[in-house]
């Protein structure tokens, strides 16, 4: 079950890396999650991996770190927080920026100066 | 009442923001008053607090009375105590000029402000790992929607940048966390100093590798050399009174820096002393490198003092790698001038934008201002940041030097570089500010930007001077308990529960 583990969190983080160096928006914020998700499992994993063992003392011979079990429900919520204020984020960045490029200077580069944005000036 | 109070300055920006925002359909009148007097009476908590800090007992607040290690602990020593004051000196004249019509162009600036200030100073009085976390989230998730207030193209993208690094940072956080937790089995940072003193060899590697993640995570937050560079363009082009909140923001990292990795990895620490020490040494002095040639190419006022945010970044993070007692007292000096007066600069920026019409405050030729009260401000702030005598900038600088020796000797000629560029560079503001052009006539489309909170902040900067023998006493004891931490270790891991 350990490899099972490791394995799972490394897949989960280099594709949440891959994604996030893609910079555009959107597979940035699905890398992010990702990324997210990996950590959480490694949290989990940081009480140690047992199996049959529940998270409560007294009810079974051998029990699991309820700890860490706390720890990433806690960080499950402002992960999700964080994911639902940076999807908002991005698509106002798409309608301010009228495109999804994470670095500004790169549409600049491609079609000269900066279109001017809806909003006026900053 | 009064052993409660050590709770007080996360409850009340809580209140006060949780009000601010079930009402946030309530005229601007009401809220500009509640948030006001929230941030005045978090001054009053905060200056009992410091009081009760400078006595020298570590005092602790077992949250939910479940007894240390295994329960959550606020503990107030001599450095939370001064950092909750610096902020809560911040909030007023922050509040003050947002209150002058910056905040109509979003709807929830004064429950914002609140929660930041709950993130902050959560952060600050906070013995638990994983709940220092958590209070960080609390701060970046309130800054990040502040930074991006008003609107408009290049606070989005520079607000893109630092929410994406952030939430990077965040993951890399939890690792840490992790790790240290899964070594040690604890999370209270007074116990884990303990079991770190006394690590097994095979678990020296791993906890090494937490601690440097964890100093990447607070290196990133304090914009340190390579994971600094979303600071200017995020603090040049937020609204102005926003960017000099933010002058504490970066301060954050640093705090965590010298708290974290002073109980953690000082020099009690066996194996692990002095994790990191030579590493944000060299990063520190690179970052002033950097800092100085970014207020030299400086094209308008927010810039260069965003540039000047990451020289004393530099600065401050050097004092650390330096590690006497006496390096650290000047750095914490410099941690409150610094943060103090370049907010009040932030907030005569936001001024000069409102005055000059289109030119707004970039270092061109266009509507010049005629306000002797102005320039005088504008003179008093520039020359405490350059560090010339008599204000707080020299003293600070002046500490540090002393601090570091003649083994020192590169930091003694970047630091007085540095010195150097600012006064070249805000001479060169100045003058482009106040002399060039034509005189400004006053727009009465710009949103009117008060001076009056300037004028606030900047005695603070002779206050600091005149008082200097308290103030210096004040922080080399916070030195020193720094640099020992065992009566803190001691006072967390004794304390009483079950009611007082």
């Amino acid at each position: 079950m350990e490899a099972l583990m490791a394995v799972c969190i490394g897949v989960l983080t280099a594709c949440g890396v891959y994604l996030m160096l893609r910079a555009r928006t959107f597979p940035v914020v699905m890398g992010l999650m990702l990324l997210g998700y990996a950590v959480n499992l490694f949290l989990f994993s940081m009480g140690r991996l047992a199996t049959d063992a529940p998270a409560v003392i007294g009810r079974a011979e051998s029990h699991a770190d309820p700890l860490p079990q706390a720890l990433v429900l806690t960080a499950i919520v402002i992960g999700f927080a964080m994911t639902a204020y940076v999807v908002i984020l991005v698509i106002r960045a798409r309608k301010t920026l009228n495109h999804d490029y994470v670095d500004d200077r790169v549409n600049e580069r491609a079609h000269g100066a900066p279109e001017k944005s809806r909003e006026g000036h900053s | 009442m009064s052993s409660h109070l050590l709770v007080l300055p996360v409850l009340l920006p809580l209140l006060a923001g949780t009000i601010l925002l079930l009402f946030s359909g309530a005229r601007l009148a009401w809220k500009r008053p509640i948030n006001l007097l929230a941030c005045v009476l978090l001054l009053g908590v905060a200056l009992a607090l410091l009081v009760r800090a400078a006595g020298g007992d570590t005092q602790v607040y077992v949250l939910g009375d479940w007894a240390p290690p295994f329960g959550i602990v606020l503990v107030l020593d001599r450095l939370s105590a001064l950092l909750l004051v610096v902020t809560a000196v911040l909030a007023i004249p922050v509040t003050l000029a947002m209150s002058a019509g910056t905040d109509r162009s979003g709807q929830n600036f004064h429950g914002l402000l609140q929660f930041q200030l709950m993130g902050l100073n959560g952060a600050f009085l906070t013995g638990d790992l994983f709940n220092l976390f958590v209070f960080f989230e609390i701060l970046l998730i309130a800054s990040y929607a502040l930074l991006v207030f008003g609107g408009g193209r290049a606070r989005v993208a520079a607000s893109l940048h630092y929410v994406f690094l952030n939430l990077a940072g965040s993951a890399v956080f939890i690792i840490a966390v992790g790790l240290l937790y899964g070594i040690t089995g604890t999370l209270n940072m007074a116990d884990m100093a303990q079991r770190l003193a006394t690590l097994p060899v095979d678990d020296v590697p791993l906890a090494r590798a937490a601690g440097l993640l964890l100093l990447l995570v607070f290196a990133m937050k304090a914009a340190l050399l390579p994971l600094g560079m979303w600071l200017p363009a995020a603090y040049a082009s937020a609204a102005a009174p926003i960017a000099a909140l933010f002058a504490i923001m970066s301060k954050v990292g640093i705090y965590a820096i010298f708290r974290v990795h002073g109980l953690l990895f000082g020099e009690h620490a066996g194996a692990l002393a002095g994790l990191g020490q030579t590493l944000v040494w060299w990063l520190a002095l690179g970052t002033l490198v950097l800092g100085v040639c970014g207020m030299l190419g400086a094209r308008s006022l927010r810039s260069l003092l965003a540039w000047q945010v990451m020289v004393s970044v530099g600065t401050l993070l050097a004092g650390w790698a330096l590690g006497t007692v006496a390096a650290w007292q000047g750095a914490l000096f410099y941690l409150i001038h610094s943060t103090w007066l370049t907010a009040a600069m932030f907030l005569l920026a936001g001024v000069v934008v409102a005055r000059r019409g289109v030119a707004e405050d970039g270092f061109m030729i266009g509507q010049r201002i005629v306000s002797p009260v102005v320039g005088l401000a504008f003179l008093a702030g520039a020359v405490a940041l350059v560090g010339l005598p008599p204000l707080s900038g020299f003293v600070g600088k002046a500490l540090l030097l002393q601090a570091a020796g003649p083994a020192d000797a590169l930091f003694w000629v970047l630091l007085l570089v540095a010195g150097l560029a600012a006064l070249l560079s805000f001479a060169r503001a100045g003058s482009t500010l106040f002399w060039r052009g034509d005189p400004a006539t006053p727009l009465s489309s710009a949103q009117p930007m008060p001076l009056a909170p300037v004028w606030l902040l900047l005695p603070l900067s002779l206050l600091l001077v005149a008082a200097g023998d308290v103030i210096l006493a004040y922080l080399e004891a916070t030195a020193v308990a720094l640099k020992s931490p065992q009566d803190l270790i001691d006072a967390v891991l004794g304390a009483r529960t079950g009611g007082e």
